[in-house]
């Protein structure tokens, strides 16, 4: 009996060292399917708590949908080989994740889907919570096909009144917004508001770029995360539907 | 919401980790998403010894409360002791009663 699945839906999954910003070497968590059939490719960007299980398991899900997924570790120069929490801590206490290394950890992300033999050569990124600003920042500063925004804080705001937050707004950049960019939101959360998410969609407007945001009643932030109190499976499921439908129209051959 | 903000306070003393007992030299604290707890946001704490590396790390994910509790804690369990008792060198130096 053959033990090799060679179904359709059947994909591989690791970790796999990739050159990121500056041509350091990193480390990444790919899941890719064993088809040859062409395909687009999907660079997933964790959430500051770092590079965990279920973002591991987000990058599974791109995956079992049929795309090529990579989710670079932005703390693996902090703390290589540590705990993803572990590294987490190590990288706050240094300042966090500086925007140019993103930038160049996710070009790094995306030229290994686009070299991957049943690349189609397009590719899209997502972010969750301050990987959400981040994948604004990428698809501004990037050749990228689509962009998905989930409930990113601090593109368009400063910070908080009288709190002294560092991140700088990064809203500068839409001139050079490079995709389609999806935004999802939960109409509860406080950090972005719904004032700020109208914000960006004003300018977004007045530049004439290609986006549509949806905002979820009766959800807060991080309302995907389904390890976390914040889960909430109606607008998840809504946002999944939302997320896969505009990967399948901007990163589909033709 | 990421605050992305930290407040540090260097530390003399021992902490208890996954590898057992370190020289723990730096508090980072702030208020941000737990890794671990169960809330949204959380007041968390490593205590740390940069030079030892990213491991050596106690971490704590606190509410709000149990953290002004515990500040309040270590406030009062100093006030009950003689001024300086855990102070560096302050047993040796205040302390004639051994």
């Amino acid at each position: 009996m053959n033990s090799n699945i060679d179904s359709a839906d059947a994909f591989t999954s690791g970790t796999v060292p990739l050159p990121g910003h500056d041509g350091d070497e990193i480390e990444a968590y790919v899941a890719r399917p064993l088809a040859a059939e062409h395909r687009g490719g999907v660079v997933v960007i964790h959430h500051m708590p770092g590079y965990d299980a279920p973002t591991k398991e987000i990058t599974r899900r791109f995956a079992a949908e049929g795309y090529n997924a990579v989710m670079p570790n932005l703390h693996f120069r902090d703390a290589p080989g540590a705990d993803p929490d572990d590294a987490a801590a190590a990288s706050r206490a240094r300042g966090g994740v500086p925007d140019a290394r993103l930038v160049g950890d996710v070009a790094g992300a995306a030229a290994h889907l686009r070299g991957l033999p049943n690349s189609n050569g397009k590719v899209g990124v997502i972010g969750f919570c301050s990987g959400g600003r981040q994948a604004f920042l990428a698809a501004c500063s990037l050749d990228l096909d689509a962009a998905v925004d989930c409930y990113g804080a601090f593109v368009t705001a400063h910070s908080p009144d009288g709190f002294p937050i560092t991140v700088r707004p990064v809203v500068g950049l839409a001139p050079g917004l490079s995709c389609p960019l999806l935004g999802l939101f939960g109409a509860d959360d406080k950090f972005p508001s719904p004032g700020e998410t109208a914000e960006l969609s004003a300018v977004l407007a007045e530049l004439g770029k290609e986006f549509e945001f949806h905002t979820y009643e009766g959800a807060g932030h991080a309302f995907f995360a389904v390890n976390r109190p914040a889960y909430q499976p109606e607008a998840a499921v809504a946002g999944w539907e939302r997320v896969l439908d505009f990967f399948g129209r901007h990163l589909s051959d033709g | 919401m990421c605050t992305h903000h930290t407040e540090f306070a260097p530390l003399e003393g021992s902490a208890k980790g996954r590898d057992g007992w370190f020289a723990v030299t730096q508090a980072a604290v702030y208020v941000d998403h737990p890794y671990h707890a169960q809330l949204e946001h959380s007041v968390n704490i490593d205590f740390t010894a940069p030079g030892l590396g990213p491991s050596a790390r106690v971490a704590v994910e606190l509410t709000e409360e149990s953290a002004r509790a515990l500040v309040g804690a270590i406030e009062a369990a100093l006030a009950a002791a003689p001024p300086g008792l855990a102070a560096k060198g302050g047993q040796s130096r205040n302390d004639t009663s051994l």
